[in-house]
């Protein structure tokens, strides 16, 4: 059963049944086939973001003087979370496009905007975000790839050396939004680099063989001494660990619509299955003890939603809400892993083989858990945003 | 090059399809409903026709208040503008009268060079309204065409049938339907579903098109749906198992049917 959505407007509405329509025609009939060839064969699914970048798909949530779709998060993250139903590693791709745009939306000068955008936001691109490193991974502060400014005082180009590693589209990608130390001042010495797709000096590991999310593909991106001209580095040197975070407070919200996605997916295919399948006469679900696990997952994912939405209002809303996406991508994943696992139950010997997707659906599900922040790093967050402000209620003592 | 487009709204397949109990007409407000998906070549030719050089595509629907979803698809697509028929009277109307509606609905609109439509409705699947229509509108009716070009003051269509592919040319202003194999329809990108909002819909009652309440509806149809019945659910078949002799049982039943 589709997802009851109140959407704010109609043209909201229009791109759900949008969504919805491109997702049963174009990659509901590839998405079995395609992820089971890319678990030997890591391959992107490159035609099926054409597809959703034809539609303006991919660029939702940027302003439509650039080319976006000018969507407030509460429609995009929606679109995503449809996308997530039917294909996982498609709607991650979208979220993971959408986080590559950011810096240079949010944080890049107009010259820059006018110079990147258009091209980024066009539905014929696909980006990259070049963060973790093998020794740097939540750890962010600790990375050690660098850019080093022809001149000091007044650099009319960098030069970029050093290894990211788990870079989602790495190898097809047209830009890739870089990360990089500018001096060694922690992570006060970060800044944000886009490299173009095409540059020299850009190399590549090979795929990583992964649990489950095959369509994802990621691998390593070595920066080989990578010429890049000044004017690409966003916003100030040594900014690029507020813009990395603030980036990610975005990007995890497209996470937690995903992973509420992938877990409404479950949950239909279980409700379907407990429908029809028959044991001591009559159907599974007629059983209270499996009639109650339904329930909790249907729950799950309509807390986990309205978790996601929330977070996302608030973004809208121009409000703080880095703890508010926190808590949505902790909740959305973990619940996606447990609905998941017990969709599989749901399904018995049935939903441990691959006749079915739901196997797959739950070995998506473990990876929302760690990228894009681990959910450990999420409690991080949340702790700390609790518990920053001095209380006001311990001073009145 | 001014295209007029007809296009239906029909019951979705993929939802439980109905009669209504009182008139045994098709249900088509409990159900969801959508731009017949044989009309969207329809749409999508004209689109092509029209980007490729100049002029105006308008969709022509008859149908209740929500077949106002189809001609939004349309615009959506890329339609210029759109025309919603609808008047109580209609209710239960049979080929013919649809095709007066229509035939009265693009005269009003205009001189068409083109009127395209779909091979069939989704739903009644007569293929009827068509040649019913050019009839009409005394225009040369070239049907079914799985390829088509216009040439200047003529157009030009490829017919495939099961023994032979006709190529049929015939002066404009005509009136061509489409089938399934002539194009690859679009989806609405954001920004048609963004402009749709600002195309002009027209709405006409059988008032504004000079046709009396009489010569359409349930009352005015040559045909009717005496009684309807629905189709029994399908039997599960009958399972063989092997136990070694699997082939002698399958032959065995194969021959208790008579296929062998
Ligand atoms: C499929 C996939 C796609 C990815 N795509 C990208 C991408 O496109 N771009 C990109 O930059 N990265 C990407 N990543 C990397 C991902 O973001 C990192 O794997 C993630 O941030 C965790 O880092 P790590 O693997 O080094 O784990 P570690 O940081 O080594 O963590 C190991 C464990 O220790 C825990 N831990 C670490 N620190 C603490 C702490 N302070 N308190 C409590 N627990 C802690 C973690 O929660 C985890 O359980 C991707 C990863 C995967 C698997």
């Amino acid at each position: 059963m589709p997802a009851t959505r109140l959407m704010p407007t109609e043209e909201g509405q229009d791109l759900i049944d949008l969504t919805r329509e491109i997702c049963q025609k174009e990659l509901l009939p590839q998405v079995d086939e395609a992820e089971r060839r890319a678990a030997t064969t890591p391959e992107l699914p490159r035609d099926a973001f054409r597809v959703l970048g034809r539609a303006g798909l991919l660029s939702l949530p940027y302003p439509e003087d650039f080319g976006g779709g000018g969507q407030p998060y509460e429609v995009y993250l929606q679109v995503v979370e449809e996308i997530a139903s039917v294909w996982m590693s498609v709607a991650v791709g979208v979220s993971v496009h959408s986080l590559t745009c950011y810096p240079v939306a949010e944080f890049g000068s107009r010259a820059q905007q006018e110079a990147l955008l258009p091209a980024m936001l066009s539905g014929d691109q696909l980006g990259a975000y070049c963060l973790s490193e093998r020794n740097s991974g939540s750890d962010v502060a600790s990375m050690s790839a660098r850019a080093t400014a022809d001149d000091e005082a007044d650099p009319t180009a960098y030069t970029l050396k050093g290894t990211k590693a788990w870079i989602s589209h790495a190898g097809h990608a047209d830009f890739y939004t870089a990360f990089v130390r500018t001096s060694d001042d922690g992570g006060r010495g970060l800044s944000c680099i886009v490299v173009p797709g095409d540059a020299e000096g850009l190399a590549f590991g090979a795929p990583e063989k992964k649990m489950g999310l095959h369509c994802d593909t990621v691998s390593e991106v070595h920066f080989e001494g990578v010429q890049v001209p000044a004017d690409r580095l966003v916003g100030t040197p040594g900014q690029g660990m507020a813009i990395a975070l603030s980036a990610l407070d975005s990007g995890r919200l497209g996470i937690a619509a995903a992973a509420t996605g992938l877990a409404q997916a479950a949950l239909d295919r279980a409700v379907a299955y407990a429908k029809e399948r028959e044991q001591f006469g009559r159907p599974i679900g007629d059983n209270q003890g499996l009639a109650f696990l339904l329930a909790d997952m249907e729950a799950a994912v309509t807390s986990a939603r309205a978790s996601y939405l929330h977070a996302a209002r608030l973004h809208d809303a121009g409000r703080p809400f880095t703890k508010e996406a926190a808590v949505a991508k902790l909740v959305c994943t973990d619940n996606a892993m447990r609905v998941t696992t017990d969709a599989v139950q749901v399904l018995g010997g049935a939903g441990y083989t691959q006749d079915f997707p739901l196997e797959r659906y739950m070995r998506e599900a473990k990876v929302t858990q760690i990228f894009e922040g681990t959910n450990q790093i999420q409690r991080l967050v949340i702790s700390r945003q609790l518990l920053k402000n001095s209380s006001s209620l311990s001073k009145r003592g | 090059m001014n295209i007029v487009v007809c296009v239906k709204y029909v019951p979705d397949a993929q939802s439980d399809r109905t009669f209504n109990e009182s008139d045994n007409t098709t249900d088509r407000v409990g159900v969801d409903g959508l731009l017949s998906e044989l009309d969207e070549y329809a749409v999508e030719e004209a689109l092509k026709l029209v980007e490729a050089g100049e002029g105006e595509v308008t969709v022509v629907t008859v149908g209740p208040d929500q077949a106002a979803d189809a001609l939004k698809k349309a615009l959506q697509m890329g339609a210029d503008k759109a025309v919603h028929v609808k008047d109580d009277a209609i209710h239960g109307s049979d080929a013919v009268a649809t095709s007066l509606v229509l035939a009265e609905a693009i005269k009003k609109t205009g001189t068409p060079d083109l009127v395209i439509t779909g091979m069939a409705s989704t739903d009644g699947t007569m293929s009827v309204v068509p040649a019913m229509l050019a009839e009409r509108l005394g225009l040369p009716q070239v049907t079914f065409a799985s390829e088509l070009s216009v040439d200047g003051s003529t157009v030009t269509i490829r017919r495939d049938g099961d023994a032979a592919s006709e190529t049929i040319v015939a002066t404009l202003p005509a009136l061509v339907s489409v089938t399934d194999q002539i194009n690859e329809p679009r989806y609405p990108s954001f920004k048609g579903i963004m402009a749709a909002k600002k195309k002009p819909v027209e709405e006409w009652a059988l008032a504004d098109l000079g046709i009396d309440a009489s010569q359409v509806g349930l009352d005015a149809a040559w045909t009717k749906v005496e009684s309807f019945t629905k189709r029994p659910p399908r039997e599960q078949g009958q399972i063989v198992t092997d136990d070694g002799d699997g082939g002698t049982k399958l032959a065995e039943f194969l021959a208790a049917q008579k296929f062998v």
